[in-house]
C-alpha cells in the first residue's frame, strides 16, 4: 500500500505565535540594525566569474521545527550540489551559507541580519514554516534582498505587504487549487457542504477552494468552522448529513479527517465527492480507522511525491538518494520545497545574468513562470504561486492512487463519483 | 429537525461524558483531591481496551470486564503508595502527585503506543439507528445505556449499602467518621478505585468514537473540569446533568450558529450560574444534604 509522505500536520508546518513574541523579535530586530556597524546594500553586479555565489540560509537543526529543518537543509544542499554539477549560478560555483535558529522568531532575525551584513551573502532563501519566514523575509526586505523561499505559505506572510517574498510552494490558499478546477470542470454548479478546524493554514485552504468554486457557481449550503480542542463531530457531521450536499469539502488533520467520516456512515450519508486536508494520507492508520470498505472515492491533496515528473525531480531524487540514503517514498516534501527555491533562483538570476537583488525582484514580478519539481511557478503581486498544481490523490481499491492534475506523473483515471460507504471501491 | 438532532446527540454524547467527569467528582467529593490525571486515566482505558481489542480480539464492551478492575487496582494502588504517605497540606500535595502521576502516565503511553493516532473500529461503531430523520449513533445508544448502568451501580452503592453510609459520612466529616470507626483510608482507596475504573468505561467509549492518543487527555481533563465545576464538586447527579447540558449547548450552538461559539457558549452559561450559584448545580451541599 502506497503511503503518501506529508510532511507534517498543516498546523505544525504554519505554526504561529504570539504577536507579543514576534514584537520583541522585531524589536531585538531593530536594535541589532542600529547598533549594526555595517553599511549594508543588496548584493548587486555580476561579480567575478570566479568568486563563488554565496545564499545565505538560516534553518532549524534544533528546536519545535528540528526534523523538518533538517530535511529543508538536506534540500538546499541537495540542489546546490545538482547545480554546481550542471555550471552553477552564472557559471560561479556556488556556496550555501547556514546558520541554525533553534527554531526561534527571534534567532531568525538575527541570522538574516548576520547573513547580509556580516557574511555578505549575495541571496538569501527562505528558513522552515510560516512562523520563521514571516520575520526572516521582513528582515531581507529591510535590506533590500529577495527571499525566494518553499516553505513558509502561511496567510501571515503575504498579508504583510512585502514585495520582496516570493513562495515556489502552493500557498495555503492555492493547496485544494486543483480539486477546485476539476471539480469546477467537470460538474455543473452543485451544493457544496465546507467545514474546517480554525488553523492557520487548514482554513485558509478551505477558504481557497471555497472562494474559486463560489465564483464557478457552486453554492456553499454548509460552512463549519471547529476548534482544535473539538472532540465531538456529530452536529457538524449531522448538518452536512442534513444540507444532502453532493460534494464535502473538509480542512481535517487525521483525527477529526477520521472521525467526520465514521459520523457520516452513522448518518447514512454518503456524498458524491468528499476531499479532506489530511487523514486520508495517513495510509494504514487511515484505512484502520474508517474500515477498509469505506475509503473507496475519498480524496485528499498533496504538494509533491518522489513519483511526480515535474522538471527535474527525477534527478533530484536520484541525487538526493545518493547523498543522504534511504528510499525514494521517505524523502520529505520539505526537501522538494527547498530544491524548488533553489531552481526559481537559479533559473531568474541566469537570465538577468547579474546577481542584484532589485533586478531578481522586478524579474520576478514580470509574470514570468518557472519550473519547479513541484510543478510550475508564477507569482502573483503578494509574492504567492499563482500557477501552483498540488496533485490530488484518492483512495481506490485500498491503495492511494495520483489523479490530478491530468497529463502529469501516470495519474491514474480519477472516480468521479465516491461509491456508497461499505462499498469499497 | 436538526435542532432535535443536536439535543439528542447531546444527551447521547453527555452521558459517556458523565461517566468520564463521575470519577472525577466522587474523588473530589470524597477526597477533596482534584484528580489532574483523569484524563490519561481516560485515555489510559482507551488504550487497554484497544490492546485487548487488537491483539486478542475481544470486543470492548467485553474487555471492560478485565479493564475496570485493573483500573480499580491502580487506583488503590495509587491511593496507597502516593497519597496515603502524604502527611502535610495533603490537599495540595496530592494535586501535585496527581499531576505527577499523569505526566508520567503519559510518558510511559508515549513509549509504548508512540504519538501515533489509534482508534478501537469494531463492526458496530459505524452502524446507527433511523427514526424517520432523526439518527442514533448505535455506539452512542450503547455507550449511553452503559453509562445509566454504571452510574446507577455507583448511585446506589453510595446510598444503599453499609459502604456508601462510610463513604458519605467521609464526605459529611472526615474526622467524625474516624471517630465511629470508619477506616477512611480505605474509604478514599476505593473511592479512587472507583473513579479510575470509571475512567476505564469512559475511556473505552472515548477510543471508540475518537482517534487518540497520550496527548488527547489535556482535552479532555479542561472539559471534565468544566463539567464537574458546574455540576458542583462532589455531585455525581451534578455531574451527569451537566454533561449533557454542556453538550446539548455545544452541539445546538455548532448547528444553529457554528461550533467556534459553541464552547465559548457554555463557558458563559457556566459562569453565569456560578455567579449565581457558586457551588454548581448540585455542589457539595447539596450533596450531604441527600
Amino acid at each position: 500500500m502506497f503511503v503518501m509522505k506529508l510532511h507534517g500536520k498543516p498546523g505544525q508546518r504554519h505554526r504561529s505565535r504570539s504577536a507579543g513574541l514576534l514584537a520583541a523579535g522585531a524589536a531585538a530586530a531593530l536594535v541589532l540594525a542600529a547598533c549594526s556597524s555595517s553599511g549594508s546594500s543588496a548584493s548587486s553586479g555580476s561579480g567575478s566569474s570566479t568568486t563563488p555565489i554565496t545564499i545565505g540560509v538560516s534553518v532549524s537543526l534544533s528546536g519545535d521545527f528540528s526534523g523538518d529543518g533538517l530535511a529543508t537543509k538536506q534540500g538546499y544542499e541537495t540542489w546546490a550540489a545538482f547545480q554546481n554539477a550542471h555550471g552553477g549560478i552564472l557559471g560561479r560555483k556556488i556556496v550555501l551559507d547556514f546558520l541554525s535558529d533553534g527554531s526561534s522568531p527571534t534567532q531568525v532575525i538575527t541570522n538574516y541580519q548576520k547573513l547580509i551584513t556580516v557574511n555578505h551573502v549575495n541571496f538569501v532563501v527562505g528558513p522552515y514554516s510560516t512562523l520563521l519566514t514571516k520575520p526572516a523575509s521582513a528582515i531581507a526586505n529591510r535590506y533590500g534582498y529577495v527571499m525566494i523561499e518553499g516553505i513558509g505559505g502561511g496567510p501571515s506572510v503575504f498579508s504583510q505587504g512585502l514585495k520582496n517574498v516570493f513562495d515556489v510552494s502552493a500557498s495555503a490558499a492555492f493547496q485544494l487549487i486543483t480539486f477546485a478546477k476539476w471539480l469546477a470542470s467537470t460538474h455543473q454548479p452543485e451544493d457544496i457542504a465546507y467545514a474546517s478546524m480554525t488553523d492557520p493554514f487548514l482554513q485558509p485552504m478551505l477558504d481557497g477552494a471555497r472562494s474559486y468554486l463560489t465564483a464557478h457557481g457552486f453554492k456553499s449550503v454548509v460552512y463549519k468552522l471547529y476548534p482544535l480542542e473539538t472532540t465531538d463531530y456529530t452536529p457538524i457531521a449531522s448538518a452536512i448529513a442534513a444540507s444532502k450536499a453532493p460534494v464535502v469539502v473538509l480542512g481535517t488533520m487525521p483525527p477529526d479527517g477520521y472521525a467526520f467520516v465514521q459520523d457520516l456512515i452513522q448518518d447514512k450519508f454518503s456524498p458524491k465527492v468528499l476531499i479532506e486536508a489530511s487523514g486520508p494520507d495517513q495510509g494504514a492508520a487511515f484505512v484502520k480507522a474508517v474500515g477498509a470498505s469505506n475509503t473507496g472515492g475519498i480524496m485528499v491533496p498533496n504538494t509533491w511525491y518522489p513519483g511526480s515528473t515535474y522538471y527535474q525531480n527525477a534527478q533530484m531524487v536520484a541525487l538526493y538518494l545518493k547523498m543522504f540514503g534511504g528510499t525514494a517514498d521517505n524523502i520529505s516534501a520539505d526537501v522538494a520545497e527547498a530544491f524548488s527555491t533553489g531552481q526559481v533562483l537559479t533559473q531568474a538570476v541566469d537570465h538577468n545574468k547579474s546577481t542584484s537583488n532589485s533586478a531578481l525582484e522586478s524579474y520576478l514580478h514580470s509574470d514570468v513562470t518557472f519550473s519547479s519539481v513541484q510543478g510550475p511557478v508564477k507569482f502573483l503581486a503578494d509574492g504567492e504561486n499563482g500557477a501552483a498544481t498540488p496533485f490530488v490523490f484518492q483512495w481506490q481499491k485500498g491503495t492511494l492512487q495520483d489523479v490530478l492534475p491530468a497529463g502529469v506523473a501516470k495519474p491514474v483515471p480519477i472516480m468521479a463519483a465516491k461509491p456508497a460507504w461499505g462499498a469499497g471501491g | 429537525m436538526l435542532v432535535l438532532q443536536a439535543i439528542i446527540d447531546g444527551i447521547l454524547v453527555g452521558g459517556f461524558y458523565a461517566l468520564m467527569a463521575g470519577g472525577l467528582t466522587l474523588v473530589f467529593g470524597v477526597m477533596d483531591i482534584v484528580n489532574f490525571a483523569q484524563g490519561i486515566l481516560v485515555v489510559l482505558g482507551a488504550y487497554l481496551s484497544y490492546a485487548l481489542y487488537s491483539h486478542l480480539n475481544i470486543d470492548p464492551f467485553l474487555s471492560l470486564l478485565i479493564t475496570i478492575p485493573v483500573m480499580f487496582v491502580v487506583g488503590i494502588a495509587v491511593y496507597w503508595t502516593m497519597i496515603k504517605p502524604i502527611k502535610q497540606d495533603r490537599v495540595i500535595m496530592s494535586l501535585l502527585v496527581m499531576f505527577a502521576v499523569g505526566t508520567v502516565a503519559e510518558g510511559i503511553l508515549d513509549l509504548i503506543f508512540s504519538s501515533n493516532l489509534v482508534e478501537i473500529h469494531t463492526s458496530y461503531v459505524n452502524s446507527s439507528v433511523r427514526l424517520g430523520s432523526l439518527v442514533f449513533p448505535a455506539i452512542y445508544l450503547y455507550a449511553f445505556a452503559m453509562s445509566v448502568v454504571l452510574l446507577g451501580g455507583v448511585y446506589y452503592l453510595l446510598y444503599r449499602t453499609r459502604f456508601g453510609r462510610s463513604l458519605r459520612a467521609s464526605m459529611q466529616n472526615p474526622t467524625a467518621a474516624r471517630l465511629v470507626g470508619i477506616n477512611t483510608d480505605w474509604v478514599s482507596a476505593f473511592t479512587l478505585g472507583i473513579g479510575v475504573g470509571l475512567a476505564a468505561a469512559g475511556g473505552m467509549v472515548f477510543g471508540l468514537t475518537n482517534s487518540f492518543d497520550a496527548a488527547s487527555s489535556y482535552d479532555l481533563i479542561s472539559r471534565l473540569l468544566a463539567i464537574v465545576i458546574f455540576g458542583g464538586f462532589g455531585s455525581l447527579s451534578g455531574a451527569l446533568i451537566a454533561s449533557i447540558v454542556m453538550l446539548v449547548i455545544q452541539d445546538l450552538v455548532a448547528v444553529v450558529w457554528s461550533p467556534t461559539w459553541g464552547q465559548t457558549t457554555f463557558y458563559l452559561v457556566l459562569v453565569l450560574v456560578l455567579l449565581l450559584r457558586p457551588q454548581g448545580l448540585l455542589g457539595r451541599k447539596a450533596v450531604r444534604a441527600q
